[in-house]
């Protein structure tokens, strides 16, 4: 273990998957609440076409894709809001809009279908110290909004007529929450890959639920389950030589098969 | 004298040419009446008669399409003193069984509106969760899930949830949805005690015969206010679903 620890490399992928992992699972329990489980995947999808933007004119990827991502998240709102299009409905039309835009920019432009590929599947152990930084600073902010706002996101989740009626900016909250996400999602490229980012929000909160506990403790085994997958898939990854997002998700999928067996047990 | 002493009585709710119509569908036409401070307004009439609708209007939940409700004299879109004002939703549209959440957490979010950013619930709060929870008859309950408690019992910890902001009025919708008649009957007689101590209570139900034995004015609702009285006024109004007068009705008249 101390071995793996003296690799650079290997200091940045703990580092960065240890705190995007956080951000990812304690998001993930008020958005699994709110039936926003989903969400993730949608803003994933529509991030890419930033990424794929990124590459084509040759500046950082994470910028393009967070600008996509948030304006998507955004845009997913209003379609709601404003139309007669249900939530997953606008998801689906925004997300896939988004997808079809960086298929299009991979395919004009030619030549960047491996950089591409490691936004799509992660390459934690290949991070740059750049990539580092904003990843980190991303899954911060994340964790700080939702620490600041803990109490009122919480009360929504749970009673969000009765939330509002407290003085509770419900509206804003909403917005504020699919913004976070929109953020966590690009943290969270570089570790798991647009395509299993979301995995990593839902599945680590899907596992804690299954404990009928307090909320607070429910946000802990989130966090807990989060990291302990990502350590745990990052020191397999290392010795067996695995996907580092493949092992990080599986490993997340068997704890969730875990909570539900410790639930059966207990309901007995 | 009576009625002089009534008519000093501070209007705590306005409500004048209210109507609100779902597309073309109107569900609430020409309403105007007041509560005043220390009323207990059973607020009634059949299932779509819009009572929830005129409720959510009140609560500002919905927007406010024409005429105009004042909330302790200040017009609802500019209403910001939240802790003023105690909420009981419908159990039914309420809970996720699986919330996880235990029952000080659900009190708690009641401290909220009193609060100011970043909001912050330590232990500094813990004596007004357990007096809350006492005032309701639940304070053995406080670590329990609150998806483990029984419709009744979830309804306490919704109103402890409501009165730990200390609330000047507090808004119940149909509260007893579900629940069985023993329960209900202790249910009634919390919130008359409460009423006693001083807090307005509007209550929303289409069982008109079962709340209108606790409350003291009553505003039946049909699309258009079809009465609004006192409950003697009522009696004479509809007498079948007139109950003998209560103990919280003679309380009233006492009172003045």
């Amino acid at each position: 273990m101390i071995e793996i620890l003296s690799y650079g490399f290997m200091q940045k992928a703990f580092v960065t998957g240890i705190v995007t992992a956080t951000a990812c699972s304690l998001l993930g329990v008020f958005l699994v609440l709110r039936r926003y489980a989903l969400m993730g995947d949608g803003l994933a999808h529509i991030s890419f076409g930033g990424v794929a933007l990124g590459i084509l004119f040759n500046f950082m990827p994470y910028t393009s894709a967070l600008l996509f991502s948030i304006l998507g998240a955004l845009g997913i709102l209003k379609l709601k809001e404003k139309t007669l299009v249900h939530s997953d409905t606008a998801i689906a039309i925004i997300s896939y809009t988004s997808l079809g835009i960086g298929i299009f920019i991979a395919s004009i432009a030619g030549g960047f279908n491996v950089d591409l590929l490691s936004y799509l599947f992660g390459s934690i152990l290949a991070i740059q110290t750049s990539e580092v930084a904003v990843s980190v600073a991303l899954a911060l902010i994340v964790i700080a909004v939702i620490s600041l706002f803990y109490h009122d996101l919480f009360y929504m989740a749970f009673d969000e007529e009765s939330a509002k009626t407290s003085g509770i900016k419900t509206g804003m909250l909403n917005s504020l929450l699919v913004v976070l996400t929109a953020i966590t999602v690009v943290s969270a490229m570089r570790v798991v890959g647009l395509l299993l980012a979301s995995a990593l929000i839902v599945l680590p909160a899907a596992s804690a639920l299954q404990y009928n506990t307090s909320f607070k403790k429910t946000l802990l085994i989130s966090a807990a389950t989060s990291v302990f997958s990502v350590v745990t898939g990052l020191v397999l990854a290392y010795y067996y030589d695995y996907a580092v997002s493949g092992t990080i998700i599986l490993l997340n999928a068997g704890l969730f098969l875990v909570a539900l067996v410790v639930n059966k047990v207990r309901a007995r | 004298m009576q009625i002089e002493q009534r008519m000093e009585k501070k209007k705590v709710i306005e409500l004048k040419d209210v109507q609100y119509a779902y597309g073309n569908n109107v569900v609430l036409s020409d309403i105007t009446f007041s509560i005043e401070k220390g009323d207990f307004l059973g607020l009634i009439g059949p299932n779509g008669s819009g009572k929830t609708t005129l409720l959510k209007l009140i609560l500002g939940l919905y927007p406010l399409k024409a005429g105009s409700i004042k909330l302790f004299g200040t017009d609802i879109a500019s209403f910001r003193e939240w802790a003023m004002i105690g909420y009981v939703p419908q159990k039914a549209t309420n809970i996720d069984a699986i919330f996880p959440s235990t029952v000080k957490e659900v009190v708690a979010m009641g401290l909220l509106s009193r609060k100011s950013f970043p909001k912050i619930i330590g232990s500094a709060d813990d004596g007004k969760i357990t007096k809350a929870l006492k005032t309701v008859g639940m304070e053995r309950f406080g670590d329990k899930r609150i998806g483990e408690l029984s419709g009744g019992q979830q309804q306490r910890i919704f109103i402890a949830r409501a009165l730990i902001s200390e609330p000047d009025i507090l808004f119940l919708d149909e509260p007893t949805t579900g629940v069985d008649q023993t329960t209900q009957e202790s249910f009634y007689q919390l919130l008359g005690e409460l009423n006693r101590e001083g807090i307005t209570i509007v209550l929303v139900s289409h069982d008109i015969g079962r709340i209108t034995k606790y409350v003291t004015k009553v505003a039946s609702l049909n699309t258009v206010l079809e009465f609004y009285g006192n409950h003697k006024e009522f009696c004479a109004y509809d007498p079948e679903h007139c109950h003998e007068e209560s103990e919280q009705h003679r309380l009233c008249l006492d009172r003045g």
